[in-house]
């Protein structure tokens, strides 16, 4: 039997590999990978706890599922961007994006 | 829930998503990084497996791994240039940092806090039903508000996408990077 806290600790840690993605590289796409890292790993936690702790089992799937739908518009919409940033500038960089940077 | 077999795909299935999940950030190829990252979604499907959770599984292979990757593809084949140069920002003793931060302070509350877990038999009736009906029934009853918005957020996704990335021809004028970059052809001709 395995507990809920291995479920929530792993869920933490793929959300830390995520954070650390999106804070340490400079690649618009590998930014946009990690946050897909992130929102899975919150998919996760919603499943275990809709397994472990819920009387009716289901919500937390629902949730997850909006969740999925949600990383679905959000990775269109931002590759998207990266297209568009990537035809104005010659890069996918995003340290290199800083027009809007006083 | 009780079965070895479950424990077991447990520990496998969590190494496969934690280290591929490493593993895309190490990989200096966005391609491989691509690779590890559909590795490590299709490591959570199966986890979601061993939590009963088959329809959201499905959909995670589905769209995460089926749809989500292809996406990314084409992102990383239409940024040529942009894919080589794949290196670390400043932040990486800060991400390391607050990264390690936020793993350990999510453990500590989640080893700490006393969890109402369902044990035993409760948990037991959940093992391995369909869940496919349960789901459908509240995305169109009491989240039918929720799966309304969800489905306008896709449309407007689609729409902010195909606006986003078309080109806007201009007959007359040159976009600006286009004359840089004639400005700098015409350089390193001279």
């Amino acid at each position: 039997m395995i507990p809920i806290e291995n479920f929530l600790i792993l869920s933490a840690l793929l959300f830390a590999i995520g954070f650390y993605g999106v804070m340490a590289r400079r690649s618009a796409i590998l930014i946009l990978m990690s946050v897909e890292l992130m929102l899975a790993a919150v998919a996760i936690n919603f499943i275990a706890f809709a397994t472990y702790l819920d009387a009716d089992a289901f919500s937390g799937l629902v949730f997850a599922l909006f969740v999925i739908t949600v990383a679905a518009a959000e990775v269109g919409l931002a590759l998207g961007i990266v297209l568009r940033l990537y035809r104005e500038r010659r890069t996918a960089n995003v340290d290199e994006a800083d027009s809007l940077k006083w | 829930m009780d079965s070895t077999g479950i424990v077991i795909g447990f520990w496998v299935l969590s190494a496969i998503t934690v280290v591929s999940s490493l593993l895309v950030l190490v990989a200096r190829n966005l391609m491989h990084a691509l690779a590890f990252l559909v590795l490590a979604f299709l490591g959570m499907a199966g986890l979601f497996i061993t939590l009963s959770a088959d329809f959201v599984a499905v959909a995670q292979v589905l769209i995460y791994a089926g749809s989500i990757s292809v996406l990314m593809v084409f992102a990383v084949m239409l940024t040529p240039l942009a894919s080589r140069d794949n290196g670390n920002s400043l932040y990486v003793l800060p991400g390391v940092v607050a990264g390690l931060g936020i793993a350990s302070l999510v453990a500590f509350v989640a080893v700490d806090t006393e969890w109402a877990e369902r044990t035993g038999a409760a948990l037991a009736e959940s093992d391995f039903a369909s869940t496919v009906g349960e789901v459908g029934r509240l995305l169109l009853g009491r989240y039918v508000l929720a799966f309304e918005v969800a489905s306008v957020l896709l449309l407007i996704g689609l729409l902010g996408a195909i606006v986003l990335v078309q080109e806007r021809r201009r007959a007359a004028t040159q976009s600006p990077d286009e004359a840089a970059d004639t400005g700098a052809r015409d350089g390193g001709a001279l």
